[in-house]
């Protein structure tokens, strides 16, 4: 893989209030890659993620994505940046207002001057990447939680962003439906090369999609491992790491050891 | 097992042994929830009274033990381990074992942790809500400087209005809301005309039954009685709105797809709100003005024509406009405070049922307050 990071964060630092949830925290995405952030519940990951994208105003530190600082005041430049990547929350965060059509139109009416036929044969198109075709017109209330969560993936993709983020992709689905979800993600990372950053703690999707990973720690209130997940399973020296990619509770390793 | 005595789910405890010796406490029968205070305390006294050198408790007689009856056996080791008096326990099934292996002594005697913030004292409570309330003025003062801003750029920009749901939010405040204001619009003409009436008429001056209630429902009643309308129908739906969205990342979605969320969301809500609370109001006003007319002919004796023309006689241009312009800044603030509200839900389900509440409360009595302030301004105006 050729190593142009697409992400660079620099000692980054979150707090809320007078909680610092993590400090110190730097690393890089590089082009083409599925990077995870993974880590128990409450270390930050979503955090993290919402600083990626800028949403929260860190206290400390810088993100760049394609060299331009996510925290930015030229709202040219944020808007430039904005159409460079997509997000997939948690929930799918559709409109519940609009149809999957309107939805997936959204950005491409906000960002493009294509005519309305053109932008609806977008979406449908779009909507037929994630296996989606021919639900144009349902509300997102009809549909199945893994469908809401590809057809938000549709939304965050329609600009053909280069970098795509996720928030628990698997979150709230069942073992199959989160695999034919993570299958979708590799297909589009290869297909299309997108670079992108997911978070997660399923074990079962971090070794299925991930090239590398990032580990975050709640009493280390930080980055703990960096790197492939099958090494660091078999020959990290961390016992925080290895007890994670074991499925094993710390305290009940230190017992037996 | 020895047949329980008088009741079959009882406990017995048997003592062996002299007071300041090696002790043994025979426990036998049931040791479980509903008679753990009994034990608790029995147990207790019998430690103080014998105070053992040793002691061995024998629980071969005991039938039903529950994680109550562990935690009463547990406490007897603490205690004994406190006055230095070796403990064990003899006898002891596999399955009482079991559960007494469940309980951690020493989560039992743990202290518990301080919770970040807790407020006690009055003087304390009395100076979170002040700060409370001060830093939500600000964030209201705040929020409805952005919401100016935004209406100004819109006013300059009119194509990046989102039309379509200007429409949609107007047919909801608006439309559907057209038979429980002019009901209660109605309602109110009859009541304060007729209540009025009663006094009037005593001193046989029942054409002023017109004046007074064209004035009173022009200036006051018309536009406050339809923005609290509106704050409770509208104000409460858009702040539950835009808080359900909050919740379900929707508004995080909204900025990182570039779309400003209170331009998007806030302005269509806003703006269908100032639109539509005029009309409203004047709406209102005709029913409450209808109220009135029908007790005055009914109940009164007075001419439709005569009770008109001094309706009319009553109000001057001025007091119509004056009303319209203060409906609008009521819409302004209702709506906004709904919206705004809504943006501040963090968390879940129940945040935003606080954040209704709070839109209609806090839409209410920025009515109140506004109101004053026109009724002042209005008063050197004039
Ligand atoms: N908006 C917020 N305000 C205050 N604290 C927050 C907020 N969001 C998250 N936190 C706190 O930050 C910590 C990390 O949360 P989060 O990033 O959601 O964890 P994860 O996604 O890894 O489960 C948690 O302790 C949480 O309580
Ligand atoms: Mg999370």
């Amino acid at each position: 893989m050729d190593k142009i990071p697409v992400i660079e964060v620099e000692n980054l630092t979150a707090r809320f209030g007078d909680d610092t949830i993590f400090a110190g925290v730097s690393f890089q995405v590089f082009k083409g890659e599925i990077l995870v952030i993974l880590g128990g519940s409450g270390c930050g990951k979503t955090t993290l993620l919402k600083h990626l994208i800028g949403l929260y105003r860190p206290p400390t530190g810088r993100i760049l994505i394609n060299g331009v600082d996510v925290n930015s005041r030229s709202a040219k430049k944020l808007r430039k940046l904005r159409m460079d990547f997509g997000v997939l929350f948690q929930s799918g965060a559709l409109f519940g207002s609009m149809t999957l059509a309107e939805n997936v139109a959204l950005p491409l009416q906000e960002y493009t001057d294509l005519s309305p036929a053109a932008i609806g044969s977008v979406v449908k198109m779009k909507l037929g990447l994630v296996s989606l075709a021919g639900y144009e017109n349902h509300l997102p209330e009809e549909i199945s939680g893994g469908m809401q969560k590809r057809a938000g993936l549709a939304r965050a993709m329609a600009l053909d962003p280069t970098v795509l983020f996720f928030d628990e992709p698997s979150a709230g689905l069942d073992p199959i439906t989160s695999v034919e979800l993570d299958n979708l993600i590799k297909a589009i990372n290869a297909g299309m090369g997108t670079t992108m950053v997911i978070v997660t703690h399923e074990l079962q999707s971090i070794f299925n999609i991930a090239h590398r990973v990032v580990m975050l720690d709640k009493s280390a209130k930080g980055i703990i491992a960096m790197g492939d997940p099958k090494d660091l399973k078999e020959h990290s020296p961390d016992l925080r790491v290895t007890s994670f990619f074991n499925r094993q509770p710390l305290e009940a390793k230190e017992v037996s050891a | 097992m020895k047949p329980a005595k008088k009741l079959p789910a009882q406990h017995a405890i048997g003592v062996k042994g002299e007071p300041g010796q090696e002790i043994t406490l025979t426990l036998s029968g049931r040791l479980a929830l509903d008679n753990l205070s009994a034990l608790q305390a029995e147990l207790q006294s019998r430690l103080e009274q014998l105070r053992p050198a040793g002691l061995t408790v024998d629980l071969a007689g005991l039938e039903y033990l529950d994680s109550a009856g562990a935690l009463a056996l547990i406490q007897l080791q603490g205690e004994s381990q406190a006055r230095a008096i070796p403990c064990r326990l003899l006898n002891l099934s596999e399955e009482a074992r079991r559960i007494l292996d469940l309980i951690d002594p020493e989560t039992l005697t743990r202290p518990p942790l301080i919770p970040e913030e807790r407020v006690t004292g009055f003087m304390d409570q009395l100076g979170e809500a002040s700060i409370r309330f001060a830093s939500d003025l600000v964030q209201v003062i705040t929020f409805l400087g952005d919401l100016l801003t935004s209406l100004w750029y819109v006013l300059l920009h009119p194509r990046s209005v989102r039309w379509g749901d200007v429409l949609f939010y107007m047919k909801r405040a608006g439309v559907d809301g057209l038979p429980i204001i002019g009901l209660i619009g109605l309602l109110l003409g009859l009541i304060l005309a007729f209540m009025s009436s009663l006094q009037l008429k005593q001193f046989g001056a029942n054409i002023y039954v017109a004046s007074l209630l064209a004035v009173a429902m022009v200036q006051e009643l018309g536009p406050i009685m339809t923005a609290i309308l509106v704050a409770g129908r509208s104000g409460s739906a858009f702040a539950a709105e835009i808080g359900t969205m909050k919740v379900n990342e929707e508004v995080d979605a909204l900025v990182t797809m570039g779309f400003d969320p209170v331009r998007f969301l806030a302005i269509p809500k806003v703006l269908a709100s100032m639109l539509v609370v005029p009309l409203l109001t004047v709406y209102a006003t005709l029913f409450g003005l209808l109220g009135g007319l029908i007790i005055g002919v009914l109940g009164l004796d007075l001419t439709v024509y005569s009770y008109v023309t001094e309706s009319q006689r009553a109000i001057e241009l001025f007091d119509i406009l004056s009303s319209l312009v203060k409906s609008v800044v009521f819409a302004l603030l209702v709506a906004g405070i709904g919206c705004q509200r809504g943006f501040q839900v963090r968390g879940g389900a129940e945040a935003v049922g606080s954040a209704t509440t709070s839109a209609v409360v806090a839409g209410i009595f920025l009515i109140i307050v506004t109101d004053s302030a026109f009724a002042l301004v209005l008063h050197y105006i004039r």
